[in-house]
């Protein structure tokens, strides 16, 4: 409507000006995912200049299989991140769900695959516990999901009674997604495969549907989205419902990637997932991102992890780039937020 | 009809069903009077202002019809039946759609994805049924369409993100969504208090073409020239109770306000109790 009131002379010219790095913060608010994208660029070009084992096709094999588990716990994260809140707890949600179905199968003697199904419901059951903490005794989820990442963190332990379920131990079916597939070189898992599938799925989901719709309204604007006669609880406590079924799969990835279902492993996982969320463009206050963004983040993590070792440098420096990637991730989204047409 | 002398807008000579009206609202909040009886009618296809100074009761009136308080007492009439709304939803779902001060669009969220936002389209046949798809292009397009009506044509990009345009579009978005889905009334909450000249006087020129169209309009606003602008009638609110109802015609902005204040009082019969359009 900006033709609406009077032409201007001398000025007229100068109204539609664009500096260049306007028409940049244009097209990244666009494409929240394109600036991760650029990241993992760069990543891989450095580290295939620093050496020549990164990144061929056997590498991005092994890169592809390091990133299956916290690429498959950040879509989860990123539903729950896009309706503004957060989830500490999707490792040790995680790690219980793989050590229920591990022990389902293996202590009582439950057949493979309900012992799967089983742990699926005990993720997507740990997930309700938080989601309705957070809507009906309106705590901060920050808050919930610390006390609930202890909380199953110590019923891992106690149920598991420090004990690993070691491969032998294991019900075929919960092995199903270490299986190699081999292309040419090129070995991914069947577990990078679920992950994938897992993308493509929520990519739809948050894309076309209304459900979709409804995750990106409530934490962009609980307001607006109460007023349009969204029932904003159900909504959030159905995020946490699907995130927690999504950190289960996570867990069965986890038992294929390792061989084994220990209590103690993916200690950092609830961190990593949410650096992959958050260096993949999505914003942290809720309403803006998109899933595949923290596929690309989740690849850059593993990318920088995986590089240095192969290009034989010190370890320690995967916190120092990591941590300054979140900071610019997140002061990116700040300016980003800003754009106007 | 009486058989003393008429004015022109006083005698009912038609007997027109209001589309939204109240007989003795009351509400109290503790021991002070909001509404202490209020008289309330909206015609079809009118623009009727409602003013006064703060505390008189205008909002309270308003949230009372648009379901965001109940009321204590008194009668509410839909196009003349009765109502009873506990939830804002309530007088959505009758007909009844606001347009808040504080915009009510997600920011973050396209223009077609907000007028549609918790009415969404699905695709027909199994692609919908099954898999849920929306109908994008469909809701692009009749956004589109609805935007044309009201005179926005200027607004290409319905996958716009809300948060891109200015102000006064901003505000034409809510508004052509509220006029979107067969509403009855729509009332808007100071439409203008947070832009400019310019950007008010789009706003207004929405409010014209929403009566072209025969929708009935509430306006809530400070400003007396935009009233006086676009108003056919004016209820003016004065200690919980209305004070008098006039047509900017018949009555200068300075008695508008001296009538607020207690100043003047109007008589019934030189009122425009009934519509004047």
């Amino acid at each position: 409507m900006s033709d609406a009131i009077a032409g201007y002379d001398a000025a007229e010219e100068f109204l539609d000006r664009q500096s260049p790095i306007k028409r940049v913060q244009a097209v990244l608010h666009g494409y929240p995912w394109l600036s991760p994208a650029i990241v993992l660029a760069i990543t891989v070009i450095i580290f295939r200049l620093a050496s020549s084992k990164f990144a061929t096709p056997t590498d991005l094999g092994v890169i592809a299989q390091q990133t299956a588990v916290v690429g498959t716990l950040a879509i989860g994260q990123t539903l729950i991140i896009l309706t503004a809140g957060i989830d500490l707890s999707c490792g040790a949600i995680m790690v219980f769900s793989s050590m229920v179905m591990a022990k389902t199968a293996f202590d009582q003697g439950v057949p493979g695959l309900p012992a799967l199904l089983i742990g699926l419901a005990v993720g997507g059951l740990a997930g309700a516990f938080n989601g309705l903490l957070i809507t009906r005794v309106k705590l901060p989820p920050f808050i919930v999901t610390l006390g609930s990442l202890g909380i199953f963190q110590s019923l891992t332990l106690l149920y598991a009674t420090g004990r690993t379920v070691r491969n032998t131990e294991l019900a075929p079916e919960l092995k199903w997604l270490g299986r190699a597939i081999d292309l040419g070189g090129f070995r991914i898992t069947t577990g990078v495969i679920v992950m994938l599938v897992l993308y493509a799925v929520l990519a739809y989901v948050l894309r076309y549907t209304a459900w979709g719709t409804h995750v990106y309204a409530v934490g962009d604007d609980p307001d607006a989205a109460r007023l349009a006669g969204i029932q904003n609880n159900r909504v959030i406590i159905s995020v946490f419902v699907v995130a927690g079924f999504i950190f289960a799969i996570a867990g069965w990835v986890l038992i294929g990637r390792v061989n084994a279902a220990s209590p103690n492993s993916g200690i950092d996982a609830n961190l990593d997932s949410i650096t992959a969320v958050v260096i993949g463009g999505t914003s942290l206050f809720g309403g803006r991102g998109r899933v595949i963004g923290s596929l690309i983040g989740a690849l850059i993590v593993t990318s920088v992890d995986h590089g240095l070792s192969v290009a034989g440098l010190d370890q320690n420096y995967k916190q120092l780039a990591i941590g300054c990637l979140i900071i610019v991730a997140v002061t990116a989204d700040q300016w980003i937020r800003r754009a106007r047409a | 009809m009486s058989e003393t002398t008429t004015t022109t807008t006083a005698a009912p000579t038609t007997a027109v069903t209001p589309m939204l009206e109240s007989e003795g609202l009351v509400k109290t909040y503790g021991r002070v009077v909001a509404l202490d009886g209020v008289d309330f009618a909206l015609y079809p296809g009118e623009v009727l202002a409602v003013i006064g100074d703060n505390g008189a009761g205008k909002s309270t009136l308003i949230k009372c019809l648009s379901g965001a308080e109940i009321a204590d007492d008194g009668i509410m009439r839909l196009d003349g039946e009765a109502i009873q709304f506990r939830k804002p939803i309530e007088a959505r779902v009758a007909g009844i759609e606001t347009v808040y001060q504080t915009l009510a669009v997600a920011p973050a969220l396209d223009i077609a994805t907000n007028l549609f936002l918790g009415r969404e389209l699905r695709k027909p046949g199994p692609l919908g049924s099954v898999f849920r798809m929306l109908e994008g292009s469909g809701m692009r397009k009749r956004a589109k369409q609805q935007m044309m009506a009201l005179g926005i044509g200027t607004l290409q990009n319905m996958g716009q993100a809300v948060e891109t345009l200015s102000g006064g579009q901003r505000q034409a978005v809510a508004v052509a969504r509220a006029a979107a889905f067969g509403s009855k009334v729509i009332i808007l909450d100071e439409p203008t208090a947070a832009l400019g000249v310019r950007e008010s006087a789009q706003v207004l020129r929405l409010i014209e073409s929403l009566r072209e169209r025969g929708m009935p309009v509430i306006l809530i606003s400070h400003n007396m020239p935009q009233v006086f602008e676009v108003a056919d009638r004016i209820h003016v609110q004065r200690l919980g109770k209305r004070a008098a109802v006039i047509t900017p015609q018949s009555v200068s902005i300075t008695d508008v306000v001296a009538i607020m204040t207690g100043a003047l009082r109007v008589e019934a019969k030189d009122q425009a109790l009934t519509p004047v359009r």
